[in-house]
């Protein structure tokens, strides 16, 4: 794909709509949006501001789509966007923004901002500017199959590991199952004892799963990056796979951009709706658990926190589910300031972890992360995205914090009634 | 032209001019949104949202209370001047009577007194207002010429009108007219600026919550 800035800005006529229309028709250069974004509160660098990152797009909507703008553009009293703009643009929309939509919820005339950098990012991936790291990412998930270059072989040799650890079978391509669950790389290279606890619940609960050979890769780098295109071929893959064995559901991993992918973004991608259900691995919990299937022993008795990831709870929905799930195996469970849909983002998500460029910023607006935690005081950060953890584990550890993280699936396989039939 | 002059054209082809001009410009910028539509979201909702949108347009009046903390001073000015203007523009005895002649509609006007004193603290939020613009770094950053007019624009009736009911400075017919010049100025300005968000910003918030609402989140 050889981009430019023609591709560029065609990119951000494709994506302009009514929303984004009433959304800068509306903005008052308030600021408040500054103050919801922990890239403004860590750094105080007013350059930072949710509703300054999308300047390259505003300016194209002013003098496109508004009369006024056509006409001031017309007699030379605004210059149209260069190349430059969105080159200088892109340290703003990329390294500054995790598209966590906290801004989103404060903005007192309701621009959904993160809406509007999500498209901004189309254009500036056709452009050419989007940075080296998600650009990688997402050649490896395109030729390799995963962001992280992530095989089959590596897979299948941590499906053997854990059925050594669990004593399960992991199914893999069985056909008419009820669920198919996804991965994200993080899991299978970092925490593959994710995958023995889906064993482990599911066995018990008894559920009919299955993972495919053909798409067992969640995340979706080309929704970070802001690439439609090679978003689509992604969701794609996971959608032919799905149809293929003809689950009734997929089942999205913890990783929260992933589920973004899959649950809203997937079908407007694709163009039609999906003949399955997709469900995040919280929400089947909470359900098998209300239902009884899910029978836990025992709780933790030391006091933990739980780290809202932003793509599954404020831009997902899964809210209640974590809690609810935390209170069948942790006694003394204590929520952050700002908990729920005003959670304060771990500053790695939508493609800032994978931006090696953005790394010293990502770890100043930890900063917020870490005052949470030191107000609380408590040593267990329990959390339910993959990405989040990883990035959570080098910020703690970048401020020699004593705060352990945990994932949430893997908190609750620990706590399972054990069965007698489990061999 | 005498003072007398000028109200009596403020009055008449001012008006009408100005008015066209507001609605004609409104109807332009409303048009230019809808008319830009949007895709079908495919993705199945979490549950059924009717009156989401709806709701984001009410509850968004109020801020969070992390907002109060973090942008307390932007909340307060921000909720004064606004008050202070619906309260001005709709319930001083004067207005209501124009408005009666144009429409028929007529309510109870507030004690003139009353409406006085919120007029001092409206242009004193207002010049705070300003201030905090020209003062805090997000904000100037932010600023151009279109939110310094829509401010001035704003300003300008609420003193004018305060400098006449006071007979302040200059003659009452000449500050009459200056008050109506200015409020027919602010309906000129009012459709190619800012301001434009006393209309839009229900378009917003209703995007804001149908969009958040289909993924199960009220915002």
């Amino acid at each position: 794909m050889s981009a430019s800035l023609e591709k560029g800005l065609n990119a951000l006529r494709e994506v302009m709509d009514a929303p984004i229309a009433s959304f800068f028709s509306s903005c008052v250069h308030c600021g408040m949006c500054a103050d919801a974004c922990l890239f403004y509160t860590e750094t105080g660098d007013a350059k930072y501001t949710p509703i300054y990152k999308l300047e390259p797009l505003r300016r194209v909507w002013q003098q496109e789509y508004t009369l006024t703008g056509r006409l001031s553009r017309m007699l030379g009293l605004s210059k149209p966007v260069s190349d430059a703009d969105l080159r200088n643009w892109s340290e703003l929309v990329y390294d500054s923004c995790t598209l966590c939509g906290r801004c989103s919820m404060v903005c007192p005339v309701g621009n959904d901002i993160t809406y509007m950098v999500r498209k901004l990012r189309e254009g500036m991936s056709a452009a050419g500017h989007a940075p080296e790291g998600v650009i990688g990412a997402t050649k490896r998930t395109i030729e390799l199959g995963s962001p992280m270059g992530v095989k089959l072989p590596a897979l299948q040799a941590q499906i053997r590991g854990q059925e050594a650890e669990t004593g399960l079978s992991i199914p893999i391509d069985v056909q008419g199952a009820d669920y198919m669950a996804l991965l994200s790389s993080m899991e299978i290279i970092n925490f593959p004892e994710y995958l023995g606890a889906l064993a482990r619940i599911f066995h018990q609960a008894g559920v009919s799963w299955t993972l495919s050979s053909e798409a067992f890769e969640a995340t979706n780098s080309g929704i970070q990056i802001g690439a439609s295109d090679i978003a689509r071929e992604i969701v794609g893959r996971i959608v032919t796979a799905a149809e293929k064995l003809q689950v009734k559901h997929v089942i999205s991993p913890e990783c929260g951009h992933a589920f973004t992918a899959l649950r809203w973004e997937g079908p407007n991608l694709i163009g039609r709706p999906y003949p399955f259900k997709v469900v995040h691995i919280l929400e089947l919990l909470d359900e098998l658990r209300t239902s009884g299937r899910l029978q836990t022993v025992g709780k933790e008795d030391a006091p933990l926190t739980f780290h809202d990831p932003c793509q599954i709870v404020r831009r997902g929905g899964v809210v209640r589910q974590p809690r609810a799930l935390l209170g069948e195996v942790a006694s003394d469970f204590r929520e952050m300031s700002d908990p729920g849909v005003w959670n304060w983002c771990c500053g790695g998500g939508g493609g800032v972890s994978a931006n090696e460029r953005a790394e010293h910023l990502r770890l100043t607006a930890f900063k917020r992360k870490k005052s949470q935690l030191d107000e609380l005081g408590v040593h267990t950060m329990v959390t339910a995205c993959a990405n989040c953890r990883i990035v959570l584990e080098e910020g703690l550890e970048h401020y020699n914090m004593n705060v352990k993280v945990v994932g949430l699936t893997e908190l609750v396989a620990e706590h399972l009634v054990e069965q007698e039939a489990g061999k | 032209m005498s003072a007398m002059e000028l109200l009596l054209w403020a009055r008449g082809p001012g008006l009408g001019i100005a008015v066209a001009i507001f609605l004609f410009g409104m109807t332009l910028r409303l048009f230019e949104i809808y008319s830009l539509g949007r895709k079908t979201d495919l993705a199945a909702p979490r549950s059924p949202t009717p009156g989401s949108g709806w709701r984001t347009v009410f509850s968004r009046s109020l801020p969070y209370q992390g907002t109060w903390h973090r942008s307390g001073l932007t909340v307060i000015t921000g909720f004064v001047f606004h008050i202070g203007l619906f309260i001005v523009l709709l319930f001083l005895l004067p207005h209501i009577k124009l408005i009666h002649s144009l429409t028929g509609l007529s309510w109870p006007a507030l004690p003139t007194s009353l409406v006085d004193l919120v007029t001092v603290l409206t242009l004193i939020a207002l010049l705070v207002v300003l201030v905090h613009r020209l003062m805090d770094p997000v904000k100037r950053l932010l600023s151009g010429f279109g939110d310094y007019l829509a401010w001035a624009v704003t300003f300008l009736p609420l003193l004018t009108g305060y400098m006449a009911y006071h007979h302040l400075l200059l003659d009452y017919t000449l500050l009459l007219a200056l008050h109506i010049l200015s409020a027919e100025l602010l309906l000129v300005v009012f459709p190619f600026t800012k301001l434009t968000h006393t209309f839009t910003l229900f378009i917003a918030r209703w995007y804001n919550g149908d969009i958040a609402a289909r993924k199960g989140v009220a915002s």
